[in-house]
């Protein structure tokens, strides 16, 4: 009887029936399209945490570090709050940059799905300016430098490069001004962005369903069947579901056993201590600039770093309408992406192995 | 569902599917306390231990002239020092005991009166009219040196 009362006012059966009728298509790729949800679970994970540091946090240089030592010292459960929020911020990246790499491998971003790719691509981009404004908040001495590096390097852009520090700092140095405006970037600008992005996201990920590998769709063809389904609910769901339980009990056992430090108070007029450091996922973009020649072929090196980067993204973002979906032009994509993960593994491994010197 | 995994819905297969129901129950109400109780526990905020005011210093006793009154912080909560007409010293809470606004004084009334609900109260800090349900903490006021001193009675 409630029941009736809101599906006279709901579309309750037109819903049900599709999530009844929804299937995922069952092959030997399937695992891939589980990190989706797994990104979306991380991320979803990042919104509880955050909104709960969000009631103990001040944004201001006087009193960010005091605020998170306090969270982490005296609030009940504060320390695994802020340690979750940080582990699940490297884990959502990690499991964008896979879900990232599987559908580029699976070419799951084919027509009619650019539009996907794209809007997941500008997440991904989002979910590394959290990164990037969110390591600066607590207020230590390893974020205070790795922003004053990473604000820096925009810098090095011609005509607009000194507005842009000015921009993104709120003055000429990092400062309070820069920790305030971060935080308003981290809590409100990027949040809503991400909501409208992820909203697109998903509502395509539904209307299209899941993207079947050609590879796949292949040998169902030359097999003369359909390729095999598994209803969505509860099948596929409650595997989901496994998954991000796994995923949590990973974040907890994660946030005991390896609690994410606090580090020491920035201190503005102190030297920078030796191997300061981004997040991980921005290691090889800093190895890279160090390996860069002051200058090539007479042009700033930097600059010419964020070139090639820029050229990077905007391929990345625009790769739906690169690949012209032949067999030639897959294998290019395939061989480039494996190329481009090469270089970012190894790019990796040599900052933390120090090479380079610090 | 169109693929059922457990085969039809025969009896046999009631029990099995009841026992898989119990156990994903336990485990979904498991994996919710799991993440309800630190949530909860953390929303409550900490005890800030907060050293219990006896006394505190309320500015000279020289400025403060008579039908005249000043507020001063006491510990976390403020007071009110008044001069009286007739040049005596008093103080008391300056919170409200109604709604908790901040009280002051009035010289044209020559008592305590509070601006949020028009609550007043005499110079012994009796609530007279308004709806201050009790009357005001009193407060010692005594000069040592050129101070005022404040503090609580035992």
């Amino acid at each position: 009887m409630r029941r009736s009362w809101f599906s006279e006012r709901l579309p309750l059966a037109e819903v049900e029936a599709a999530i009844q009728h929804k299937t995922v298509p069952q092959h030997r790729h399937s695992i891939w399209y589980y990190l989706g949800g797994m990104t979306l679970f991380f991320f979803l994970v990042q919104v509880v945490t955050g909104i709960l540091l969000l009631l103990y946090y001040r944004p201001s240089a006087a009193e960010a570090y005091d605020s998170v030592q306090f969270i982490m010292t005296r609030v009940p459960f504060g320390w695994l709050v802020r340690s979750i929020h940080s582990w699940s911020a490297n884990l959502v990246v990690g499991a964008a940059f896979i879900h990232l790499f599987s559908v580029l491998f699976l070419k799951a971003y084919r027509k009619p799905r650019e539009l996907t790719w794209i809007s997941g691509v500008l997440l991904l981009f989002i979910l590394l300016a959290f990164g990037f404004t969110g390591y600066l908040l607590p207020w230590n001495e390893l974020a205070f430098f790795a922003t004053r590096v990473g604000t820096d390097i925009a810098g090095a852009v011609p005509w607009i490069g000194e507005a842009t520090v000015r921009f993104l700092r709120g003055g000429p140095e990092v400062t309070g001004a820069t920790l305030t405006r971060f935080y308003g970037v981290h809590v409100a600008v990027l949040p809503a962005i991400t909501t409208l992005l992820l909203g697109l996201h998903l509502v395509l990920v539904q209307y299209h369903g899941m993207s079947v590998p050609p590879s796949v769709e292949a040998r169902a063809a030359r097999e003369g069947r359909p390729v095999r389904v598994m209803p969505f609910a509860p099948h596929f769901a409650l595997r989901d579901l496994f998954g991000w339980t796994v995923a949590l009990a990973m974040l907890a056992g994660l946030s005991a056993y390896l609690p994410w430090e606090l580090g020491t108070r920035a201190d503005p007029f102190a030297p920078a201590p030796a191997g300061i450091q981004p997040e991980w996922y921005f290691l090889w973009t800093f190895q890279a600039l160090k390996y860069m020649p002051a200058h090539v072929l007479g042009i700033d090196g930097e600059l010419v770093a964020i070139g090639l980067m820029s050229v990077g993204a905007l391929a990345l973002i625009f790769l739906p309408l690169l690949d012209r979906n032949t067999d030639r032009s897959r294998r290019i994509v395939t061989l480039a992406a494996i190329a481009a993960i090469i270089v970012m593994v190894s790019l990796t491994v040599l900052a933390l192995a120090g090479g380079g010197g610090h | 569902m169109s693929t059922p995994v457990t085969g039809s819905a025969a009896t046999p297969d009631r029990g099995r599917r009841g026992v898989l129901n119990w156990l994903l129950g336990t485990w979904s109400a498991g994996v919710m306390g799991a993440i309800v109780f630190p949530i909860v526990r953390y929303l409550v905020p900490p005890d800030v231990p907060e050293a219990t005011t006896h006394s505190v210093k309320a500015g000279a006793a020289a400025s403060l002239l008579p039908n005249t009154a000043r507020i001063v912080p006491f510990g976390s909560t403020p007071a009110i020092v008044v001069r009286t007409p007739t040049g005596e010293l008093r103080a008391f809470e300056g919170t409200c005991t109604h709604l908790s606004c901040t009280v002051q004084y009035r010289p044209d009334l020559e008592h305590i009166w509070c601006a949020c609900h028009n609550g007043h109260y005499d110079l012994n800090g009796r609530n007279i009219a308004g709806p201050p349900p009790r009357p005001l903490e009193t407060f010692d006021a005594n000069v040592q040196g050129d101070e005022i001193v404040i503090s609580r009675r035992a």
